[in-house]
């Protein structure tokens, strides 16, 4: 099914770079970054810390200036940010002192119409928390808390939802039902998502293909395509052959961590 | 023991302790006054005060300068509350309104208000308006320099929410930098009226004939200490009271909040 036909490019990333200054030595976080997403795909972008793939999605995100290249969402240019990208970022950033309910409905420019208030509900569902409308993030479950954060981003329909390490601050099981229901959302959706990550497990289990950046400066250094049929079965021979493959991207020379299992 | 007798057990124990160790001294004042450690006129006893008190009470003129004095407070405070706030949140959001009040702000606040007085009572004479003024002099400055500050810890996590959620600009003020600084806005209006209460006695040392810090001044120079007590304690009592008042507004308004008591 996802590779039928040729489908549109949603994302195009041509030569971007981008360095800070750091004590007046330029510091380059990025370099020559060239990527190319298609309308409905999920990428998973996984780097060690401090390799930029968080400055290359803040970059997407429009929250980032002064780099060199073009990007384009669809045919437009992107300058700043805009609510056709949809962000959720590592901690929930839910408004405090707001219920569940007024933090989704936060990005809506009408929040008080009838149309609003369905489209609350409607992303409430979506994310599984019904019940929750009148809490306040405080009451939430780490979660519960990121589910919110997700409804949110979705809220006003983005081509493209960012995900920075989104679950990079959750206990393992969470983390693996998260992921569960973030592919149940995008086939619901069909929204264009790309995941930033370090855990190379949850890169392979989301992505259409994975993109594996390298530090100083901030390169791609690969990107391994994942052509597994979903649900995925992480401890499957075909999982671990490209477990195995993104492993040797950053650790060249190390032991293959499958070599000793016996 | 059932749960509801613990329960009430544990109530006792916490109304024991919160007014246990003023009891306490309150005996111990008593008791060294009736052994005659403490002279009278210096440091009358608390039966004394009390009795002095419940006599000023009953003849009304305890209630003529509590209200005048509280007059005042609320008057000069809630102007330092209506300028404070507005010029705060004009100063906070304002980049180049900040680099122009700055200066004027940081050299005007260390000035205690009472420096203030020769000025006041030429300026506005020697009715209402000066006591009014030195009162909101006290006041304004904890609630503007809270305000501004509240507004200036805005998380930035949140402007970045903001920014990709493209909200308006109104919205962003009311919704993300308003609540954010709400605490400490609080706090501003909670020292702010501490300050104003402090202020009243030094404002009622110009030409006063009534208010609570008059009748201390007055009490002095007749060397009644009794009286003297009086109306320090009622300007304490008064003074806890509106900053409970204040507290319990903020805890109803920041129920998404949960505050460190202590452990």
């Amino acid at each position: 099914m996802k590779n039928d036909k040729p489908r549109e490019t949603k994302l195009l990333i041509e030569n971007l770079s981008k360095s800070y200054l750091v004590q007046s030595e330029e510091v380059r976080a990025l370099q020559a970054i060239n990527l190319s997403i298609a309308d409905g795909e999920f990428v998973a972008i996984v780097g060690s810390s401090g390799c930029g793939k968080s400055t290359l999605l803040k970059i997407i995100a429009g929250l980032e200036n002064g780099y060199t290249g073009t990007l384009l969402l669809g045919k437009e240019r992107i300058a700043g940010p805009g609510l056709d990208r949809g962000m959720v970022f590592q901690e929930h950033r839910l408004l405090p002192w707001l219920t569940v309910e007024n933090n989704i409905s936060f990005g809506l420019k009408d929040r008080h119409s009838k149309a609003s208030a369905k489209t609350v509900s409607e992303h409430l569902d979506l994310v599984g928390l019904s019940g929750f409308a009148q809490a306040y993030p405080y009451q939430l479950s780490g979660g519960m808390a990121q589910r919110v954060s997700i409804a949110r981003a979705l809220v006003n329909q983005p081509q493209l939802l960012l995900l920075d390490e989104p679950f990079g601050s959750l206990d393992a099981l969470t983390k693996i039902q998260m992921q569960q229901e973030v592919l149940r959302i995008q086939e619901v959706e069909k929204t264009t998502m790309i995941l930033v990550t370090h855990d190379i497990d949850e890169a392979i289990f989301l992505g259409d293909r994975v993109v594996v950046m390298s530090s100083r400066p901030g390169t791609i250094r690969k990107i391994i395509p994942v052509e597994l049929a979903r649900p995925r079965d992480r401890s499957s021979y075909e999982f671990a052959q490209i477990r195995r493959a993104v492993y040797q991207e950053f650790f060249v020379e190390a032991e293959n961590p499958f070599a000793y299992q016996i | 023991m059932t749960r509801k007798t613990i329960r009430y057990t544990e109530k006792v124990k916490h109304v024991i302790q919160y007014f246990g160790l003023l009891t306490v001294l309150l005996v111990v004042w008593q008791v060294l006054s009736m052994l005659g450690f403490i002279q009278p006129i210096i440091m009358p006893p608390p039966t004394q005060v009390a009795v002095v008190f419940w006599e000023l009470l009953k003849s009304g003129v305890m209630i003529r300068h509590i209200g005048i004095s509280v007059l005042r407070v609320l008057e000069g405070f809630g102007i330092a509350v209506i300028l404070g706030l507005l010029l705060g949140m004009a100063i906070g959001l304002s980049k180049t309104l900040a680099r122009m009040t700055d200066l004027i702000i940081q050299v005007i606040k260390p000035i205690p208000p009472i420096a203030w007085i020769p000025l006041a009572i030429l300026w506005f004479g020697i009715g209402e308006q000066s006591k009014v003024f030195i009162i909101f002099l006290g006041a304004f400055f904890p609630v503007i320099v809270n305000t501004i500050d509240g507004i200036r810890q805005t998380d930035q996590k949140l402007v970045e929410v903001a920014r990709m959620l493209e909200v308006s600009r109104s919205r962003f003020i009311f919704q993300v930098v308003i609540p954010g600084a709400f605490p400490a806005i609080m706090t501003g209006l909670r020292v702010g009226l501490m300050v104003a209460w402090m202020c009243v006695v030094a404002a009622e040392l110009i030409a006063a004939s009534s208010g609570v810090g008059y009748l201390i001044m007055d009490a002095r120079q007749l060397s009644q200490s009794d009286v003297v007590l009086v109306g320090m304690i009622t300007i304490g009592i008064i003074g806890k009271l509106m900053d409970s008042l204040i507290y319990r507004i903020e805890k109803r308004a920041i129920k998404w909040k949960t505050a460190f008591t202590g452990v």
